[in-house]
C-alpha cells in the first residue's frame, strides 16, 4: 500500500491535467463516483449518516490487521465521487498514520472552488468522522494490550 | 412566425437594463433562470438605492427637516405605488414587512392568536411553501386548532371538491400559494376565496409567485389578505408587502411592540398608531423600500398582460423542448402555470444535475425548494428548477437543454 502523501501526490497529478476546466473536473469526480461500490443497505442506517452534509453520506469502517479499512456511500453521484478519493487516501492504512495525515491534496485540486462552501463543510464533516473512526481503533487496541 | 405584439417585446433592451447579466460564469455567459428564488434587478433599481443614500438618507415620519420629508415622501410613494399595483382600496391597507415569510407570520401571530380558538380549522394546500405551513402549524398548536392540507394531484393541481369536503363551519382561515414555486401552478383563488366566504372563513393568497408573472387585483379576487415579497419581482432584498382589508387590519392586535407604531405610550399603558404603522414597529428598510417603486415602475412600463404573454411563450417553448432530454421527468404539468419548470434526470440526484449547470453557467435552483410536503407526495428528495423572467430569452432555454442532454448521456 502507498503511503497517504504518495496516494494524495497522485491524486494531485491526476487533477493537473483537468484543472482549468470545471466541466471536466466535475464529470472526472462523478465518474469516481460511479465506480465507487455500493454499500450494502443494511449498512446505510441512522447511525452512519455524516451530520453536515447536504445531500445523504454513510461511512462506516472495520479494522483489519492493524489497518482501518473505510466503507462509504451517498445518495449523489458527486458526493460518492469526493468520498471515493478520501477513501483511496485514507483506507487501509494504520490509525497514526490517518490521525497525523494532513489532506494537502483537498486545497491542491482547488476542491473548495469547485464544489462550493456547503459541501466543502460537508467534506470537512466526512474527514473529521473518518479521523474519529481512526482514534476509536487505536483506543480499543491500547486498553486491549 | 412571431406576432407583432412579440416583436414589440424588445428582450434585448430589457436585456441592458440587467448589469449583472452581462457576465460569463466559469467561462460561459451567465444563464440566470433561478428567478423563483429571486430575480435580477434592473439599474433603475440599483442606481435608487445608491440615490437615496447619496442624497436623502433620513429616518421617516417624524422628522421636521427636509431630508426626513423628502425620505417620508418617498417611502410613502412606494406605498401609494404598491396599493395601485395590487389595486386595494386605499394605501393604508398596505403594510411594509421583510418579505413574504414575515407577512404571513404577522397574519397567524395577530389575527390567527386572535380568531382561533381549540377545534377550530384552518386550510392550507399540499402544494405550500414552508412559510405558508409552519407559522400556521404554530399558531394550531398554540391553540389547539387544526391544520388541513388540501391534497395535490399527480399533475400537481388541487381541486375544488377537495377543498369543499374540507371546508367546513370549524373552517377560520385559509391560506394558499396563488402559485405554487416548486411547480409553478397557479391555484383557482378566485373560487376558492368565494367558497371560503360563504363558509365565513378568511383567505389569505401567499402571491409571492403570482405578483411577478400574473395580473394581481386584491378587489377583484376579494382576498382578506396577500402575501408578496419585491425581491422576486425586480426589487431590492429585504422588501414585502400584506395586503389587508381594512376591517380586519384594525381589529388585529399589533404585531411587535417598538417605535412608529404607537399613538401614546406611558408606563401604565400604551395606545397604538393607526393601520398601517400599527403594524410597522421599527425603523424600516427605508433605501430598499423607496427603490421598490423603481421595480414597479419596470413592470408597469413593459406592462404585466405583456410580461405574462411572453413568459407564458417561453414556458410552452421550454415544455416541450425538455421532452427532447433522455430520462428527463418534468414534475408539475398543471394546466394553468406560471414560468417554473420543476423536473428530475432518472438516475442522477438534482444536486449533481445542478453543479454540472453550473460549470456551464446555468444558474437553476435545486433540492426540495422549501417544499418537503410536496416533494415526498412526488416520492422526491427533490427537483431541479428552471424559473423564468421577463428577461429569459428562448436562446437561454436551448442552452439548458443542449446541457442537460450532454449531463444525461452521463447517467450509468
Amino acid at each position: 500500500m502507498s503511503s497517504i502523501a504518495d496516494i494524495q501526490q497522485d491524486i494531485i497529478d491526476e487533477f493537473e491535467l483537468i484543472s482549468e476546466d470545471r466541466e471536466a473536473t466535475i464529470f472526472y469526480i462523478m465518474e469516481l463516483g460511479q465506480k465507487l461500490p455500493e454499500m450494502s443497505e443494511d449498512l446505510k442506517t441512522e447511525d452512519n449518516i455524516i451530520k453536515g452534509c447536504q445531500s445523504k453520506v454513510w461511512l462506516t469502517a472495520g479494522y483489519e490487521d492493524g489497518k482501518v479499512v473505510f466503507q462509504a456511500d451517498s445518495n449523489t453521484d458527486i458526493t460518492k465521487g469526493l468520498i471515493s478519493l478520501l477513501i483511496r487516501v485514507l483506507s487501509e492504512q494504520t490509525p497514526d498514520d490517518i490521525l497525523n495525515a494532513e489532506l494537502n491534496f483537498v486545497e491542491a485540486i482547488g476542491m473548495n472552488q469547485v464544489i462550493g462552501s456547503q459541501r466543502t463543510n460537508g467534506f470537512n464533516s466526512m474527514i473529521k468522522q473518518m479521523k474519529m473512526y481512526a482514534l476509536g481503533f487505536k483506543t480499543k487496541e491500547q486498553v486491549n494490550q | 412566425m412571431e406576432t407583432a405584439t412579440k416583436q414589440s417585446f424588445d428582450v434585448a433592451a430589457i436585456r441592458e437594463q440587467f448589469p449583472v447579466l452581462k457576465q460569463e460564469v466559469n467561462g460561459y455567459p451567465l444563464t440566470y433562470i433561478d428567478n423563483a428564488a429571486t430575480s435580477q434587478k434592473p439599474l433603475r433599481v440599483i442606481e435608487a438605492v445608491n440615490h437615496y443614500y447619496t442624497f436623502y438618507n433620513s429616518n421617516i415620519h417624524r422628522g421636521v427637516h427636509t431630508l426626513a420629508e423628502k425620505a417620508t415622501n418617498a417611502f410613502e410613494a412606494t406605498r401609494k405605488s404598491i396599493q395601485q399595483f395590487i389595486n386595494a382600496r386605499e394605501s393604508e391597507e398596505v403594510i411594509f414587512t421583510k418579505g413574504t415569510s414575515e407577512s404571513i407570520n404577522l397574519v397567524a401571530a395577530t389575527y390567527g392568536r386572535q380568531n382561533l380558538s381549540a377545534g377550530d380549522e384552518v386550510i392550507i394546500t399540499g402544494l405550500e411553501h414552508h412559510s405558508n405551513i409552519v407559522p400556521w402549524q404554530m399558531v394550531c398548536e398554540e391553540k389547539g386548532a387544526n391544520l388541513k392540507v388540501i391534497p395535490v394531484s399527480d399533475k400537481g393541481e388541487i381541486s375544488i371538491d377537495d377543498f369543499k369536503n374540507l371546508l367546513s363551519d370549524k373552517t377560520r382561515i385559509v391560506s394558499v400559494a396563488y402559485a405554487s414555486n416548486a411547480l409553478g401552478t397557479v391555484n383557482p383563488v378566485k373560487e376558492i376565496i368565494k367558497l371560503a366566504h360563504q363558509a365565513e372563513a378568511v383567505v389569505l393568497l401567499d402571491a409571492a409567485q403570482a405578483v411577478p408573472h400574473l395580473e394581481v387585483d386584491v378587489q377583484a379576487l376579494d382576498c382578506d389578505f396577500m402575501a408578496g415579497s419585491f425581491h422576486k419581482m425586480y426589487g431590492p432584498t429585504g422588501v414585502g408587502f400584506l395586503y389587508g382589508k381594512r376591517h380586519i387590519l384594525e381589529e388585529m392586535p399589533p404585531y411587535q411592540g417598538g417605535g412608529e407604531m404607537i399613538k401614546e405610550v406611558t408606563f401604565e399603558k400604551t395606545t397604538y398608531n393607526d393601520i398601517p404603522f400599527k403594524f410597522e414597529a421599527g425603523t424600516p428598510n427605508i433605501a430598499d423600500i423607496v427603490a421598490t417603486k423603481e421595480a414597479i415602475g419596470f413592470i408597469n412600463e413593459l406592462g404585466r398582460a405583456a410580461i405574462g404573454n411572453y413568459e407564458n411563450d417561453l414556458l410552452a417553448y421550454g415544455t416541450q423542448k425538455l421532452q427532447e432530454v433522455d430520462k428527463l421527468r418534468l414534475i408539475g404539468t398543471a394546466d394553468h402555470k406560471v414560468g417554473v419548470l420543476s423536473f428530475v434526470l432518472e438516475g442522477m440526484h438534482p444536486f449533481d444535475v445542478g453543479m454540472m449547470l453550473d460549470a456551464r453557467g446555468i444558474a437553476v435552483r435545486t433540492g426540495h425548494h422549501c417544499t418537503m410536503p410536496l416533494m415526498e407526495r412526488f416520492g422526491l428528495e427533490g427537483t431541479v428548477r428552471a424559473s423564468l423572467a421577463v428577461y429569459n430569452t428562448k436562446e437561454e432555454l436551448d442552452v439548458l437543454i443542449e446541457a442537460l442532454k450532454k449531463i444525461a448521456g452521463r447517467i450509468k
